[in-house]
């Protein structure tokens, strides 16, 4: 319909119009953040190896409570506002992961426990999980077939 | 037969409807802006003492329509039809919202475009005298469509800089038979237009090409040029939309120049307030028209006005598979005084 614009050229038009993504800016933001994050998880870790626990268990309960301040600081609305300004930074981590879940999860309250609460909480995670289990199955039996 | 028409998209109204009585209520993100002090009611909370986004919204559009009436000093029962849409699934803020009104209801869908397809209609069922008043109005929600459309609000992720957003708000007009105007001389009816755009993060670019289509077949059919107007304002095309409705206009031969302006881009401070490229949703148009434009008209500011409201005709199912997204463009003339 537009005089002398194909639907390409009008998106090569649109493509030089709309502005970019700030990268440079963003990645400095979300190395930063993420390694902030990245620094809280080793605290604990060095805190429960102090306390003589061993770094398997030490690495575990480490996720544990980043996964559990991930949740908390999604709840208190403030992992919304970290992810706005460090982007990947905040996605990347653990802490990510609970935001990702918890956060569909508090939206879709209003239409119950079940269905809502139940059936939503996993459609941001729900394809990090199928995906990211296949990839850890299919890496067991690599792992298996070549040390046998 | 069809006696009315004037050209291929337009129609002409022997008696042009009258705006009487507007309403508007915004959210807190609106009232804040530029155009917080032409707005009825600013809320302060997105809920509104509701349970539910969803409730809020149709309690924002509930006490619009009451508004409404009430600066008009009617009641429900002098209303012929309701003509209202929302971009919720099935309409239901518009549903829920007007449920207890017990007027004759017509539910529409023109996703961002619904104020000015509902005033396309409105005005036609009252200059072909099915109607003496026809409330059009429309809602939209930040909350309710984020969760529909994108993800949930409280998911740290980053917008990209095209995207807009969502006006929490409600809008709507009293149209009649009688009154001193402002008058509806003229609706232009839009075709859908789909360029090929795919990003449901840049519904601007997506939509300009639709308001071109529609600015262009009004000239033509109506002979008006820019000119004649002091305001063609677009629904919600964002900045990103507006430069390139711009451009192709000037492409096509007319200068829309400094009488342009996009009501996405006239409710937010998009220097100071995080909207990105502006706002967008039913409710932005309505209430800009409803609240700004209305006034404006009314203080004797603005004589000419094309309105011409554009939606993005898309469903998250549709971008998902795969689908490029389809754009329509509504257009209404108002003239303050005939």
């Amino acid at each position: 319909m537009q005089k002398g614009l194909t639907k390409q050229e009008y998106q090569q038009y649109v493509e030089k119009m709309s502005p970019k993504s700030k990268i440079l800016r963003n990645v400095f933001r979300a190395f930063l953040v993420g390694g902030l994050i990245c620094v809280v998880g080793q605290f604990f870790i060095n805190i429960l190896k102090l306390r003589g626990i061993d770094q398997e268990r030490a690495s575990t309960i480490t996720t544990l409570i980043m996964v559990f301040l991930g949740a908390l600081f999604t709840g208190l609305n403030v992992y919304d506002e970290l992810g706005r300004f460090a982007g990947a930074g905040s996605i990347i981590p653990i802490t990510g992961f609970a935001n990702s879940i918890v956060s569909p999860a508090m939206e879709h309250k209003t239409e119950g426990y079940v269905m809502g609460v139940g059936g939503k909480m996993f459609v941001v995670a729900g394809p990090v999980l199928v995906y990211g289990i296949s990839a850890s199955v299919i890496a067991g039996i690599l792992y298996y077939l070549i040390h046998k | 037969m069809a006696n009315k028409r004037n050209g291929s998209q337009t129609v002409k109204f022997d008696n042009p409807p009258r705006i009487i009585s507007t309403g508007s209520i915004v959210g807190p993100k609106e009232g804040q802006g530029p155009l917080r002090l032409y707005f009825d009611e600013i809320i302060d909370d997105e809920m509104w003492g509701e349970k539910s986004w969803e409730k809020a919204e149709s309690k924002i559009m509930r006490e619009t329509f009451a508004r409404i009436l009430k600066k008009a000093a009617r009641s429900p029962k002098d209303i012929n039809y309701i003509i209202a849409g929302d971009l919720l699934n099935q309409c239901i803020a518009a549903n829920y919202g007007i449920r207890e009104s017990d007027v004759p209801f017509f539910g529409i869908f023109g996703a961002c475009s619904t104020m000015a397809e509902s005033m396309n209609i409105g005005a036609m069922l009252i200059d072909g005298g099915f109607a003496d008043y026809v409330v059009c109005i429309t809602s939209s929600h930040f909350c309710s469509a984020e969760k529909q459309f994108r993800f949930p609000l409280e998911l740290g992720t980053q917008r990209t800089p095209t995207a807009q957003w969502t006006v929490t708000g409600s809008g709507g007009v009293l149209l009649s038979s009688d009154g001193t105007g402002p008058f509806i001389t003229h609706a232009t009816t839009g075709k859908i237009v789909d360029m090929g755009v795919k990003d449901a993060n840049n519904m601007g670019a997506a939509m300009a090409p639709a308001a071109v289509d529609t600015l262009i077949a009004h000239f033509r059919d109506t002979g008006f040029l820019p000119e004649d107007y002091d305001l063609i304002v677009t629904g919600d095309l964002g900045y990103v939309g507006k430069n390139i409705c711009q451009e192709l206009m000037m492409k096509h031969g007319y200068d829309l120049s400094e009488r342009y302006n996009d009501c996405g881009v006239m409710i937010y401070d998009l220097k100071k307030q995080d909207a990105h490229a502006g706002g967008s949703g039913c409710g932005c148009s309505a209430t800009v028209l409803a609240g700004y434009i209305y006034e404006e008209i009314n203080k004797g500011n603005l004589n000419n006005v094309l309105f011409v409201a554009t939606g993005a005709l898309f469903s998250p199912t549709s971008v998902q598979q795969g689908e490029s997204i389809p754009a329509i463009a509504h257009a209404i003339r108002i003239q303050r005084i005939l």
